[in-house]
């Protein structure tokens, strides 16, 4: 019986979880095309409902009753399966995010670890995908995926092993309460170079422009996803979408404090968490408006030239900050910031 | 068993970079272009052929869809071989809207061109800044000729009609409340030559806005510098023209080299490169916008101070007014003889070449006295530019052909012809 309960309370809370998240894509889909548009002199979308409001539906709908095309010579099963794969992890990992003190779908230890773990299972859909189709500009897509998830995914955790030291823990609610004494104890400050690391990784991971080279539009059409259509599209592109959301979520978790406001103690909530993580999101509308793509080798070259030594340097000066109590942020790490 | 490594990779014709209908062959050894065979034909829709078979004056509308973004410097050419070949005068008035006009065009296709490369390089924004001001420059075409792309307002012997008093205005309608509209009419309200001034008011300043968004741009810079090298002696002997030739540092245009219609009486620059990658070629064309501005401003003020015919007198050649038409029987015939049989070219062959947008453009004709002409060849500016591709991509990535099509300015409507 308790079981029973367990498992249905654990089902509505997943609902809670997902059914907002997914309405958040929707959503971000449409805050995309105006964000851009008023960025590029142009209205976008206002013709499905009041002011366009409407037209993450008609895009869904338009989707949902398409024909779902396998290519002749794609392998039928692996082709079907990609976009599952794709989606699956990238929903899964929200199911350790703290939205609020206590608000959480599995509160675990290893919080962390199983966000990366989760993120880095995503690029399976995409390899997979791209592998599958028998395209040329797919495979092509898939392998440039895969070297660039490589690069961008080490960056990314050896940022993560910034905040690791900072908080002691990988549990994410532990992180975010680890923050806690206003804005200049959010670990933006003392971690400064990891959480640019970190985002623009972010950035890449998600291929999200600039770094959108396994997508490419205009060098490989569109890269992984060129033989997906109707519903197998949709799934890639909400994949797409709440990962970035994820990673939004992320920094705002770990370096901009999560719920936590930026004046102690004040009116601490979910609504500071939701309002960073939308300018997270800002963001990376904003370089997607601003930069020309990078070329595959560059994107190789930054990452494993530029970020990981980077990331490697700054973990080093912390660990050396917080062995000698340097300074206002590292003094109170040996003694349990929380 | 030797492993094999390359593979082949068709590119277009139906691929978002292809600028129309491009087909590439490349062949690929991973990201790195060994080969690329560029593949035309498949705009072929036989403008020369067409021309044999119609008499003069009605090939001009063809010309414009030669390079459908260039469309009155094509024109231009054509109509100078025949004014060649007739030695007709073109009254000055005429020449200075020519060269204002082609001087339009070539901001609107070097417009046309930033927002391509840029978008093939994944810069969206500039892109859509570019087209802004299209829009206006394509209002100039529609108010002079009714037409916004296909002008057909160059004619032998002068242009079409002379540039209006009053600017068209904007209407309200479903899709443009009145607010909207009086917005867009606030600079629409004096002559075409005021809101031609007025844009070249405010031209320099969004070129600054393009120049923002790419020229120090690290990625930009990153994905165009090293990319597509031509040595200045290779571009001589591939044939180079316009900013391609000039990106490899060689000043040849034909505006100064050659000048005709009125530009050797208007101050102007050259702008060369000196490194011949893409990055001197942006450059290159980025100033050539910012000095065809200049001689726009030029134009505009003697256009202002200057009136006078804008078409030749002679009838045999250019049509009688209307009203004269209509009571004077000479007239009448001869505007019922131009309109059927059009007019006869002495015997004879001339070659006539602009400074085209994107190079040399040149109509060689060859008369044997008829009403149409025996041989039209046109010379059109991007094909030996393209027949370059191969030389250029080499050692390059896939990205970098991408980088390489937009550099070099392809339009298939004059390749392919």
């Amino acid at each position: 019986m308790d079981a029973l309960i367990l498992t249905i309370t654990t089902l509505l809370k997943i609902v809670l979880v997902l059914v907002p998240l997914i309405l958040c894509v929707a959503y971000l889909t449409l805050a995309e095309r105006k964000v851009i548009g008023s960025m590029q002199v142009r209205v976008g979308p206002n013709r499905v409902g009041f002011k366009g409001l409407g037209q993450p539906f008609a895009d869904v709908f338009k989707l949902l009753f398409k024909e779902v095309i396998v290519p002749t010579n794609a392998s039928r099963f692996l082709f079907l399966t990609a976009p599952i794969l794709s989606l699956a992890p990238a929903l899964a990992a929200w199911a350790v995010i703290p939205f609020a003190d206590g608000w959480q779908l599995a509160d675990i230890n290893a919080g962390l670890l199983y966000v990366l773990a989760m993120t880095s299972l995503g690029v399976y859909g995409v390899i997979i995908a791209g592998w599958a189709s028998n395209s040329k500009y797919a495979f092509l897509g898939a392998m440039r995926s895969a070297a660039q998830i490589v690069a961008y995914e080490i960056a990314m955790g050896f940022a993560l092993i910034g905040v690791l030291m900072m908080a002691g823990s990988l549990n994410l609610g532990d992180i975010v309460r680890a923050q806690a004494g206003g804005l200049f104890s959010w670990y933006l400050f003392p971690l400064l170079p990891l959480a640019v690391v970190y985002f623009i990784s972010g950035v890449a991971e998600t291929n999200r422009a600039p770094f959108d080279v396994a997508e490419g539009e205009s060098e490989i059409v569109a890269g992984f996803h060129v033989d997906y259509s109707g519903f197998g599209f949709a799934l890639f592109f909400l994949a797409e979408y709440a990962n970035m959301i994820m990673i939004a979520a992320l920094a705002s978790i770990m370096f901009l404090g999560g719920w936590l406001s930026p004046i102690d103690g004040v009116g601490d909530g979910i609504h500071w968490f939701l309002l960073k993580t939308a300018a997270m999101l800002f963001m990376f509308l904003w370089l997607r408006a601003t930069f020309p793509r990078y070329r595959y080798d560059q994107i190789m070259r930054l990452g494993w030239k530029v970020f990981i030594p980077v990331t490697i340097v700054w973990i080093a000066v912390i660990g050396f900050a917080i062995y000698f109590e340097v300074g206002p942020w590292f003094s109170t790490v040996r003694s349990g910031g929380i | 068993m030797p492993e094999i490594r390359n593979y082949t990779l068709n590119f277009g014709p139906q691929h978002p970079a292809a600028h129309g209908v491009l087909r590439l062959v490349l062949e690929m050894d991973g990201e790195v272009v060994e080969r690329a065979d560029p593949h035309i034909g498949l705009l072929h829709r036989g403008t020369e052929k067409l021309a044999e078979s119609k008499p003069y004056n009605q090939t001009i509308g063809y010309m414009d869809r030669l390079d459908y973004v260039s469309m009155m410097c094509n024109e231009h050419g054509y109509v100078m071989a025949i004014e060649k070949l007739l030695g007709v005068e073109v009254p000055l008035r005429a020449q200075y809207i020519r060269v204002m006009f082609d001087e339009i065009t070539r901001i609107l296709n070097h417009l046309m061109w930033l927002g391509a490369h840029g978008l093939d390089i994944g810069a969206m924004t500039v892109f859509l800044y570019c087209f802004r001001e299209r829009e206006d420059l394509m209002d100039c075409y529609e108010a002079v000729s009714g037409a916004r792309l296909h002008a057909t307002y160059y004619r032998p012997g002068g242009v079409a009609r002379d540039l209006p008093a009053q600017m068209p205005q904007y209407e309200s309608s479903r899709f443009t409340s009145k607010s909207a509209a009086a917005r867009l009419n606030e600079r629409r309200q004096g002559s075409m030559l005021d809101f031609i001034d007025d844009f070249v008011q405010r031209f320099p300043g969004y070129v600054d806005e393009y120049e923002t968004l790419l020229t120090d741009n690290r990625i930009w810079k990153q994905r165009t510098v090293g990319i597509g090298v031509v040595t200045p002696e290779r571009a001589l002997q591939l044939g180079f023209t316009g900013p391609m030739l000039r990106g490899s540092g060689i000043e040849w245009d034909l505006r100064k080299k050659q000048p005709y219609e009125v530009y050797d009486q208007l101050d102007f620059d050259i702008p060369v490169g000196t490194n011949g990658d893409s990055y001197d070629r942006y450059l290159v064309r980025i100033e050539e916008m910012r000095q065809s501005n200049r001689i726009i401003q030029q134009c505009v003020e003697w256009l202002r101070s200057n009136q006078g015919p804008v078409l030749t007198e002679d009838h045999k050649i250019a049509p009688p007014r209307r009203d004269e038409m209509k009571g004077d029987m000479e007239s009448l015939i001869h505007h019922f003889k131009l309109f059927t049989e059009g007019f006869c070219l002495p015997e004879g062959e001339a070659y006539a070449a602009v400074e085209h947008p994107k190079g040399e453009f040149g109509c060689y004709l060859v008369s044997d006295g008829a009403n149409k002409p025996y041989r039209l060849k046109v010379r059109a500016a991007g094909f030996p530019h393209l027949a370059a591709l191969d030389e250029m991509a080499r050692g390059h990535m896939l990205s970098d052909v991408v980088a390489l099509i937009g550099t070099q300015d392809i339009v298939f409507g004059e390749i392919d012809r």
